[in-house]
């Protein structure tokens, strides 16, 4: 006992600050929101177009739009013109599949209008993960939440096994028809209300698998998406920051 | 001393492609006896099947891994609706040809004895509804797990035939994650080949933009920077130093040992930022390309990494070091989930997992690619303790396979000058070519194959996973197990669900 207590010393107090006292410490080549110029990407519609791996950005009325919701954050756009940056804004998630979607360069994240889970689950959402064609890298950085460096644990999050225990479904992956009726199963099984998390680019749109024809369905016709989580995969503290605004805990901390 | 057929093969080394015609053709038979004559000492690396464009008739591939000779043996035969199945002379051809004749319904491997579906492709057969193995009897009850399990984690079904606390047999039924892959990488290059074959299994992303990159290069004869290829190996061993990290934490939180289990969490964290570093993505993604690494890696950066190594590296033995000094967890994985030598090699198992069991094999040694410096592999050194396919094997070749992968961090932050980013161009492909590249992944070998048309498209692009052949490890290390063991076996192989899938 005397060897785990002095290892614990030695391993010392690690949850991080974000995100009560601080943003998420950001890799320096980290991709957060596109930011759109629209003047400066006038001459460059036909290039993006096509450079784009999984048809994030599109044009009506001579303006372009990047959807959040499908890109997977290779910046092979911004590599091609430079009105488009990635910069350092982690707090991508949104209620409105609508509110994905980037034309310009202001951004305040959106707070939830429907205050019924903030009610209800503000301080205790039990969450059943549904791994349905995700490649694991979505799953991962989701329980990396669970670990003591960023302790979900403290704002009553709580990943549960059963979904009879569970107020929210969050979903990864693309919907592989092989997974269709055991989300669905499993969704049946949770009790109302439930709430629905779409984590990551597949889930939200698709992703890079919107055309396989093994994926048919998109998880937002099945269910109905209370929150979605862009990303691919996205950032821990994204996810995190995500479900806790959804929780009615506001948006977190400004990257500056 | 049997006679072997090893000339009557094309030879091949790891990274490199050859002419399609320049593979040796044989007539069915002739092809399946040189095969098995050769299973002493070789592994499957691949079987496979390519339609020959006339209904019911296909070419078939095999490649076999011979350490020995460094390198890769090929051949090919026509067939025509069927062929008499390998399975029942080597097991490692189980799953392969399950694979050929789910992809291809008018194709039939013959009297093969476990003729289950795999994946579950199309719409004739609900996911996971098969015939399964079951025992009869009073005392014999049947366990059914998932797809949907407990914690955060993929979708597969396990059933279990047991008697009280035993297991006598375990089948695994997968496809839940079936995303038609393989498909969606025919008729390239296209913009998003490199990014579906990252996620091909999400937490080997590098290994698998590795082998892709190679194939490409060979395809289009470009080489990679010198001090970037040393980059991918650097990104590569992080890749193996996280995903061991989490494992080892994972067994301990099975066994209940919180502390190792919670240390192992922040600090395999740690190792995920550093990647993140490099390329702004935690796995990697977007970091490896043809041609070398999309973002440079400079003499400063590998100086500002260096002392964040030496500090987590330092708090990461201690976590582990009490794991292994503690006899209850010792207890728990002596003995625990044992897969014999014999099993392994009839299995044809691959990498961490067939190590532990005795079989001296790694892809970094025993296939290098021209010119490629790896990071040292653990049976270099002769095993540094004696592996009994057990989960304490499996634990203690991770740790040892940290400190090898740690050695190669430390020369590659000391030495680096200055590895250049890459801009990826799209060139074009060699014509009616295979191209080949395996590399050691964290799990073991990952294999990808692809092979163009006459018009330099990719006609096939096959993707072996490490997890397509060690799944039945997985299944025969449970038998006469303890049910109540069967967490720890499990996080003691942590296979792919997707790679394996597709
Ligand atoms: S960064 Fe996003 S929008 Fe830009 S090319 Fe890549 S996927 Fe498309």
């Amino acid at each position: 006992m005397w060897k785990a207590l002095k290892a614990r010393l030695y391993q010392g107090y690690r949850t991080g600050n974000f995100p009560v006292k601080a943003p998420p410490a950001l890799p320096e080549r980290f991709a957060g929101r596109a930011e759109v110029d629209q003047e400066k990407c006038a001459e460059y519609k036909e290039v993006l177009a096509e450079v784009c791996p999984v048809k994030a950005i599109s044009f009506s009325d001579g303006k372009i739009s990047l959807d959040m919701g499908k890109c997977i954050f290779c910046r092979k756009c911004a590599e091609k013109c430079e009105g488009i940056r990635f910069g350092k804004e982690y707090r991508l998630a949104a209620m409105k599949r609508e509110d994905l979607i980037v034309n310009n360069s202001y951004y305040t994240p959106p707070l939830p209008q429907d205050k019924s889970l903030a009610k209800l689950c503000g301080r205790s959402l039990k969450i059943r993960q549904v791994s349905a064609g995700g490649c694991a890298a979505c799953e991962l950085d989701f329980n990396v939440l669970n670990t003591l460096a960023w302790d979900m644990g403290r704002f009553g999050i709580q990943v549960v096994a059963s979904p009879r225990h569970a107020d929210c479904i969050l979903v990864t992956g693309p919907v592989t028809k092989n997974m269709l009726l055991a989300l669905k199963k499993t969704y049946e099984a949770a009790p109302r209300p439930v709430w629905v998390i779409a984590c990551g680019a597949c889930a939200v749109s698709g992703g890079l698998y919107e055309k396989s024809s093994q994926c048919e369905e998109k998880l937002e016709d099945i269910l109905k998406v209370d929150l979605y989580i862009p990303g691919c995969p996205p950032h821990p503290s994204t996810i995190l920051e995500g479900i806790m605004r959804l929780m009615g805990k506001g948006a977190g901390p400004e990257n500056k | 001393m049997t006679m072997t057929y090893s000339q009557d093969f094309l030879f091949m080394e790891n990274g490199t492609s050859v002419p399609l015609q320049n593979i040796p053709e044989m007539e069915f038979s002739l092809f399946r006896d040189k095969i098995l004559s050769m299973m002493d000492i070789c592994r499957t690396e691949a079987f496979f099947a390519l339609p020959d464009g006339e209904k019911g008739r296909y070419d078939l591939f095999i490649i076999l891994a011979d350490a020995a000779k460094k390198g890769f043996l090929l051949a090919k035969s026509k067939v025509k609706d069927s062929f008499l199945s390998l399975t029942s002379s080597h097991a490692s051809f189980n799953r392969f040809e399950r694979e050929i004749m789910e992809k291809y319904p008018d194709l039939k491997a013959e009297a093969h004895p476990n003729a289950k579906p795999l994946r579950f492709p199309g719409k004739e057969q609900e996911t996971g509804v098969m015939d399964y193995f079951t025992m009869q009897g009073d005392a014999v009850h049947e366990v059914a797990v998932g797809p949907v399990h407990a914690g955060v984690i993929e979708p597969g079904h396990f059933r279990f035939q047991c008697m009280g606390e035993k297991v006598y047999s375990l089948e695994i039924s997968l496809g839940y994650q079936h995303r038609d892959l393989e498909n969606m990488l025919v008729n390239g290059p296209a913009g998003a080949m490199r990014h579906l074959v990252e996620t091909a299994a999400g937490d080997s992303s590098i290994a698998a933009s590795i082998n892709y990159s190679r194939i490409m290069e060979s395809l289009c004869d470009i080489k990679a920077d010198e001090e970037a290829e040393k980059t991918r190996q650097f990104a590569l061993e992080l890749e193996r130093i996280a995903n061991h990290i989490g494992d080892l934490g994972a067994l301990a939180g099975d066994v209940a040992f919180l502390p190792t289990a919670s240390f192992c969490g922040r600090i395999r964290g740690e190792y995920l930022n550093m990647t993140a570093e490099l390329c702004g993505n935690r796995f990697g993604r977007n970091f490896v390309v043809p041609g070398g690494i999309r973002y440079g890696v400079d003499k400063e950066m590998a100086q500002k990494l260096l002392p964040k190594v030496k500090k987590v590296s330092r708090e990461l033995w201690k976590a582990l070091a009490l794991m292994f000094n503690a006899p209850t967890c010792l207890d728990r994985f002596e003995n625990t989930g044992r897969v014999s030598l014999e099993t392994a090699k009839a299995l044809g198992l691959t990498g961490m997992a067939a190590r532990a069991c005795g079989i001296k094999c790694d892809a970094r040694k025993d296939f290098p690619v021209k010119e490629v410096v790896s990071a040292q592999c653990v049976y270099e050194e002769e095993f540094p303790f004696q592996p009994n396919g057990d989960v304490l094997s499996r634990a203690l070749l991770r740790f040892y396979e940290l400190k090898k992968s740690h050695e190669y961090l430390f020369r590659y932050l000391q030495e680096l000058q200055n590895a250049p980013p890459c801009r990826e161009e799209s060139l074009p492909l060699k014509k009616e070519t295979l191209a080949l590249s395996v590399t050691e992944s964290w799990r073991g070998e990952l294999c990808h194959v692809a092979i163009t048309d006459e018009a330099g498209r990719i006609q096939l692009y096959k993707i072996v996973d490490p997890s397509f052949h060690n799944w039945e490890g997985l299944a025969m290390a449970l038998r006469d197990e303890e049910i109540s063991h069967f967490p720890i076996c499990n996080k003691s192989f942590n296979l792919s669900y997707c790679g394996h899938d597709l």
